[in-house]
């Protein structure tokens, strides 16, 4: 698989709507065993955006985006999408743990149509959906087979046409690339790249990798250790796409050295009390 | 001439190649019960044993022949294994959904984890005075007996898978939008699937136990279990043997047919 150099330079720049709603977390609180992970938290950013979460270790990245998808209940605060909750909003999720992930009892394919079946959309409109879906990204995978058949890219690849089969607003990514190799990750963010440039999808990413973090995101969300603040939103203006290249060119490089002072001194602060 | 020769020899290779694996296999395969049977020869000719306690092989073997012949093994076999199955569809059927409800809930599961262990632990032989006083010296007793075995012992496991089922997959489909319903019946069942046929082939080896012992000691008049407690007592002793092989050949292949099952239906466990 020749990915890097799959990634064309010529694609056209993002085409955004011109109005776009806001996402707002206020007053998020959470504890783990009496201990505070987030007090008061608060978050603005915009639908359409792709927003990257880096922070030190145990700070609560994933956390953090557990409690705005909704998996995991928050002590006290809110998450509003465009003024609508949660529940009202089209959302998807891909894990890191692509193996326990997806439901090995049933081939790819079927895991894919899962999330229309839940919706209760019939076996036709599916199929329809499936195909326009598979012509966009250039789908070369048999997905008559079961997952634990496939290599591992090739399963975190059909987890995300798993998510994305809904037409979700806003795409939840919790280092979905961490289990992979190098070549296959370069591959699969040019993918997730070419995905969010051709839809309005928000994503939401949450990375150990600061090049990863930095490279795909249109703001990176620097976090503190414990209890959670934020460090920093920095605003990523590079142009789409960013390829290889991209990752040596100097503005790039600015902006990544950026986020690891940020980094690196909240690491220096220590565990606070 | 010489490439046609090649040509037509090569497919003689290639069965050869490709049934040599398995013929080794089927070697390993007998080396036990053949050096087992060599054993019993031995022991038996050289009269290290008395041979009042063990025939020989050859005629434990021309017992097994004679009886199978004229169905009288048959007709045992039958008679016990319509027993087991009955206590294990009964247990089974019980089981799984009473497994699939307490797992789901450790707090539920929490409160009678005690019992279960405890009956578990019990030796279900224990119990069959205490079945016979309730069901009578029928068939039912030990049919009884013997499904409260299979029920515990596949509960026990069924909510076990339920409640160590992966967290991952649950969130997976809970972020889907899955209703409790769906996420029981297209997430949890098949999570459980594994463990559940750990269960069924640990029940389904029990009943046999139990429904062998049963027709031992309560009133019957067929069946393995009576067949070998009274070859014991009029003495027939190559009968007695050849009717223990015979139950065991049976615990075999019930274990083996779930076995077969379970490869066919649960493919993707442990990948």
């Amino acid at each position: 698989m020749n990915a890097v150099s799959e990634l064309k330079t010529d694609q056209p720049v993002m085409k955004r709507p011109g109005r776009r709603g806001k996402i707002e977390l206020k007053g998020i609180s959470k504890q783990f065993t009496g201990s505070d992970v987030y007090r008061d938290f608060d978050l603005d950013f915009y639908e359409g955006e792709f927003l990257s979460i880096f922070g030190p270790n145990g700070c609560g990245k994933s956390t953090l985006i557990n409690m705005i998808s909704g998996l995991l209940p928050m002590d006290a605060g809110s998450v509003l999408y465009d003024g609508k909750t949660i529940a009202q909003t089209n959302i998807s999720y891909v894990f890191q743990n692509y193996r326990e992930a997806l439901f090995p009892w049933m081939r790819a394919i079927d895991n894919i149509h899962y999330p229309l079946v839940l919706r209760n959309i019939g076996r036709k409109e599916r199929e329809e959906r499936i195909d326009k879906l598979f012509t966009e990204f250039d789908v070369r995978i048999d997905l008559n087979r079961y997952p634990y058949e496939l290599s591992g890219g090739q399963q975190q690849a059909v987890s995300i046409l798993r998510a994305l089969i809904t037409e979700p607003e806003v795409l939840f990514l919790d280092e979905p690339f961490s289990a992979l190799d190098y070549e296959m990750t370069l591959f699969m963010r040019e993918r997730i790249q070419r995905i969010f440039m051709s839809r309005n999808t928000t994503m939401i990413l949450v990375s150990h990798d600061l090049e990863e973090a930095v490279q795909l995101a249109t703001k990176v969300l620097l976090l503190t250790r414990r209890p959670t603040r934020i460090a920093e939103l920095v605003d990523v203006n590079v142009p789409w796409p960013r390829n290889t290249h991209t990752l040596t060119e100097p503005d790039f490089v600015a902006i990544r050295s950026h986020c690891l002072d940020v980094f690196s001194r909240e690491v220096a602060r220590g565990p606070r009390a | 001439m010489s490439t046609e020769l090649t040509a037509s020899a090569a497919p003689f290779d290639d069965y050869i190649a490709r049934f040599r694996p398995r013929f080794y296999r089927f070697v390993r395969f007998a080396i036990g019960p053949i050096a087992l049977f060599a054993i019993w020869y031995v022991i038996n000719a050289a009269g290290l044993v008395d041979q009042r306690l063990l025939p020989s092989p050859i005629q434990t073997i021309r017992s097994l022949v004679r009886t199978i012949g004229n169905g009288s093994m048959l007709m045992d076999v039958g008679a016990t294994m319509y027993l087991v199955l009955q206590a294990f569809g009964i247990g089974a059927g019980l089981a799984i959904p009473i497994g699939l409800l307490l797992g789901s809930s450790e707090k539920v599961y929490r409160s009678v984890e005690f019992l279960i262990d405890f009956f578990r632990s019990t030796p279900a032989t224990a119990l069959f005075p205490l079945f016979m006083l309730i069901f009578g010296l029928g068939d039912f007793s030990k049919v009884s007996v013997g499904a409260f075995t299979v029920w515990l012992v596949i509960v026990f496991n069924v909510a076990h898978g339920v409640m160590n089922a992966r967290q991952t997959r649950i969130l997976a489909a809970r972020s889907m939008g899955a209703s409790k319903w769906r996420l029981f019946k297209d997430v949890i069942f098949f999570e459980t699937l594994p463990q559940t046929f750990v269960g069924l082939r640990t029940g389904v080896s029990m009943s046999l136990v139990v429904i062998v012992v049963g027709e031992m000691f309560i009133g019957s008049t067929s069946g393995l279990g009576h067949r070998i407690i009274d070859a014991q007592i009029s003495y027939r002793l190559a009968d007695m043997y050849a009717s223990i092989l015979i139950s065991g050949v049976l615990g075999y292949l019930l274990n083996y047919i779930f076995i077969l099952i379970e490869k066919n239906l649960i493919h993707w466990s442990g990948r």
